[in-house]
């Protein structure tokens, strides 16, 4: 009954959602301020109704009811609670469900947040927001049901046990809350093309959606990273896997956006560009979407599978991307061009930052989808791997990082680049003493990787010399310093948080990336081997019992130099349902590099397959993303980006409505 | 500077970068991507020695050889069979008569020297190529709701009740014909390659 009432309030979202997409646009082009003021209540309603029917699946798995087929198919009745909750989400159907409700959730929130908007942009933004949510919605009801009922079966077929993982359970929720989040940003773009007019308002609206997503979307990326490294056991943190690069476009474009709407709030330049990254933004989500979900990525044969599905999303993104960037082509012109900047300038920088950060996202796009093409084409099957990625994604960040300290030195209109570098020599010689320090440390490893870690120490130290500069560190008293540092506002320290973080990452992927050594090894138990400096001593095989697998646990005891490290427990797990088998690394965790120790086959000889790597420095990786994560989320609580915050333009903006401002 | 002069540096920044991108896009594709082969192209198309490329099939029956860390094994599409040989930890569920992708090159001897194995952590799985190339060949053996197995070898993972059910709805997309859960690729909504699920990393 319960899940019946979800269905139902599915469809009932659907209607609403269908109401909210044309009355109030209707309302917008007619003037009529009744119309228009469906828009919130219908978003609200909208919301609760998704809720109730996400409760109602959440509800089916809780209690294993193994009348709907989606539970059967993906629970079992052994399973912890957390992972049969988030089974809801680790599959297909309820995963849309839960995209749905994020989309909601932020259409809510425009609702709730954007009283101060203009009428009628809030109502277009409202409908265009409520017009994807249709889409999918209809994709939901039509093509992907997750409440259809079957006979009742005595027990699931189990979640993958891979997916039974408390990172993992949290990583499509964020993913998705950065994928869904770009659409605001999306919905307010193409508001502005239907009316025609954008402004510094515009982007100051936009820039904290945008920025909320980004957040979202760096904490969702890095614990899929985090779970990959643990939980797959190769040792590996990033694969340039099509599913990775699915949610690392989108992150590009938004990265570039959030750069670029920064330039049309300051300088009203860049309008129309920045109207294209929104779009394009929100589009590189729906085509990791539609990557992930349709099948295509199994094979394109796949796809033809199941077409249902498949030429749906397909058409989904055809009607809304294709539409949005007719909209543009037809529209775009007509804006007003912003205002012009020299080449060396603020903007200029953010410029290259941005032509920089959309060519490199083009190159993934072209590494992600060629073998899709190639082989729909001609059928051929080939495999674009890493090696692709390396060569071109890389060469690409060099100078972006490169001139990523020397912008916010650089002052908006015309800057000085000669007294940014000159102002920049503490942090080169920072960079330098990392560079030297590197070398002196790993004088054997790849020549390049020392120039990498300096490029991650000069991105930190510009970063950190940015915020001196502007507290006038050493140049003033220490008291007068301190005191402008709390009257910083706390995007100035968003900035420097997550360009520290953006630096500290790079330092972690460079040094692992070159430095990590690995090891393989048969042992015997009693038997050692040795990794980076460390031994270890294989004690054997023990067996072990999980809640709803059985286990071998290897164990380990690592030194260095004599002195005992770790103890470390690598395992194979045999789940029972579905019969899997996943591996459990065995990591000692430490801050200058961890040692990660794999169980692999026995041999017949009674030895076993180890493989035991050392990465130095890897947690930066992920502490790096954090502290960005950090950065951005701090940014969002500035004042002056405060979504209730541009009152005054807002009402300017309302006066000047009825007057198109051409 | 006037303003046709700093449209033109803008325009020339952004052409340059691109015309960048577009070089290195090329580079890297001509030397860094990899075709996927069966045993019997090998035989026939005569693929280069020193090239490096995706091998699939079978792992042949009885071909299995360990020596230490070193495995020698048989791929085969039953047209042809190809001896292949690799140093490292095998996935958890590599084993004779389930189907394998490698990667690595063939040496002189025509033996494949692998330096990547890829399985699925699935006792059913079945590359998706490898499933279509044997199809495409009359090699497919309709064997029920176990077709991700070609081999006789069936698992017992999923009771045969739901079969009726299963109708690839539940899970994500079946690469064969059907729907066998077990076969399909998990229907993850993920992320990370974990959604590969790919087994060994290069060595």
């Amino acid at each position: 009954m319960i899940v019946e009432i979800g269905h139902f309030a599915l469809v009932l979202a659907l209607a609403v959602a269908l109401v909210q997409a044309v009355l109030p646009a209707w309302g917008a082009q007619t003037r009529d301020v009744r119309l228009m003021q469906v828009a919130e209540p219908a978003a609200f309603a909208q919301l609760g109704l998704i809720a109730l029917a996400f409760a109602a699946l959440t509800y089916a798995f809780v209690t294993s009811d193994f009348s709907v087929q989606n539970v059967w198919a993906n629970s079992h009745s052994d399973k912890p609670l957390i992972y049969r909750i988030s089974g809801v989400w680790g599959n297909h159907e309820g995963s849309m469900v839960l995209w749905v409700l994020i989309l909601a959730l932020f259409g809510a929130a425009v609702a709730f947040y954007g009283t101060n908007l203009p009428d009628s942009l809030r109502a277009n933004v409202l409908a265009v927001q409520a017009g994807i949510s249709v889409a999918f919605l209809a994709f939901i009801v039509f093509a992907s049901n997750a409440f259809t009922r079957i006979p009742l079966q005595p027990e699931g077929r189990g979640l993958n046990p891979m997916l039974q993982d408390p990172a993992l359970a949290f990583h499509p929720p964020f993913l998705y809350a950065g994928y869904v989040g770009l659409s605001v940003a999306f919905a307010f773009a193409v508001a502005a093309l239907i009316e025609g007019r954008t402004d510094a308002a515009w982007a100051r609206w936009v820039r904290p959606w945008t920025l909320a997503a980004w957040v979202c979307l760096t904490l969702g990326i890095a614990m899929g990273s985090w779970w990959a490294y643990y939980e797959l056991g190769w040792g590996g943190w990033w694969f340039w896997d099509p599913v990775e690069n699915a949610s690392f476009m989108p992150w590009l474009a938004a990265t570039a956006l959030l750069h670029s709407a920064l330039v049309m709030e300051k300088r009203e330049a860049l309008k129309v560009w920045t109207i294209l990254l929104a779009i394009l933004a929100f589009s590189l989500s729906l085509i990791g979407t539609f990557l992930v979900r349709s099948g295509v990525l199994t094979s394109v044969h796949a796809f033809a599978v199941d077409p249902r599905r498949g030429i749906f999303i397909l058409a989904i993104l055809v009607i809304l991307i294709g539409g949005a960037l007719a909209l543009y082509a037809w529209r775009a012109p007509r804006l007003k061009q912003g205002q012009l900047f020299a080449p060396i300038s603020r903007e200029g920088a953010l410029v290259l930052n941005n032509v920089l950060l959309t060519v490199a996202c083009a190159t993934i796009f072209i590494g992600t989808l060629y073998p899709l093409a190639l082989e729909s084409l001609t059928g051929e099957k080939i495999s674009v791997g890493p090696p692709y990625f390396n060569a071109t994604f890389g060469p690409l960040m060099v100078p972006l990082l490169l001139a990523l300290p020397l912008g916010p030195f650089l002052a908006w209109k015309r800057g000085d680049l000669l007294g940014a570098m000159q102002r920049l020599m503490v942090v080169a010689a920072v960079a330098l003493m990392a560079l030297l320090a590197s070398l002196a440390l790993y004088w054997r490893g790849p020549w390049l990787a020392p120039f990498g870690i300096a490029m991650g120490a000069w991105v930190v130290a510009g970063a950190v010399a940015e915020w001196a500069a502007r507290i006038k560190l050493l140049a003033v008293p220490a008291a007068d310093s301190l005191r402008r540092a709390r009257g910083l506002p706390r995007s100035a320290y968003g900035t420097l948080l997550a360009h520290t973080g953006l630096g500290i990452s790079v330092i972690g992927i460079v040094a692992t990336t070159a430095w990590q050594s690995e090891t393989v090894l048969a042992l015997k138990p009693g038997g050692r081997g040795e990794v980076a400096g460390y031994t270890f001593l294989f004690h054997g095989v023990t067996a072990g019992q999980g809640p709803n697998y059985t286990e071998q646990i290897g164990h380990l005891t690592a030194t260095r130099a004599g002195a005992p490290v770790a103890e470390l427990t690598p395992s194979k797990r045999l789940f029972d349902t579905p019969r899997q088998t996943t591996t459990e690394a065995g990591i000692h965790a430490a801050w200058g590099g961890d040692l990660y120790v794999v169980l692999g086959d026995a041999l017949p000889d009674g030895a076993f397959v180890v493989r035991a790597y050392f990465h130095p420095l890897v947690r930066l990786i992920w502490l790096g993303t954090v502290v960005m994560a950090l950065g951005g989320a701090l940014s969002l609580l500035d004042r002056r980006l405060r979504v209730g915050a541009p009152r005054r333009s807002a009402r300017r903006q309302a006066v000047a409505a009825p007057t198109p401002a051409e | 500077m006037t303003r046709r002069q700093r449209r033109a540096t803008f325009i020339g920044l952004g052409v340059g970068i691109l015309s960048v991108a577009v070089l290195l896009v090329l580079f890297a594709l001509r030397d860094s991507v990899v075709g996927f082969h069966l045993p019997k192209d090998i035989v026939t198309k005569e693929v280069p020695e020193g090239r490096r490329i995706r091998l699939g099939g079978l792992v042949a029956a009885g071909s299995v050889k360990r020596e230490g860390l070193t495995v020698e094994f048989g791929i085969t599409d039953t047209a042809a069979t190809i001896p292949a040989r690799y140093t490292g930890v095998l996935p958890d569920l590599f084993r004779e008569g389930q189907g394998v992708v490698t990667e690595g090159k063939l040496d002189t001897n025509g033996r494949f020297i692998a330096d990547t194995v890829l399985a699925k952590h699935d006792e059913n799985y079945m590359p998706p190529e490898v499933a279509r190339a044997l199809k495409e060949q009359g090699m497919w053996q309709h064997t029920g709701p176990k077709e991700g197995s070609p081999s006789p070898r069936a698992t017992p993972t999923s009771s045969p009740a739901p079969r009726a059910l299963g109708e690839g709805r539940g899970e994500g997309q079946p690469h064969a014909p059907t729907s066998v859960p077990a076969a399909a690729p998990r229907p993850n909504p993920l992320p990370a390659s974990g959604e590969s699920g790919f087994g060994s990393p290069p060595q």
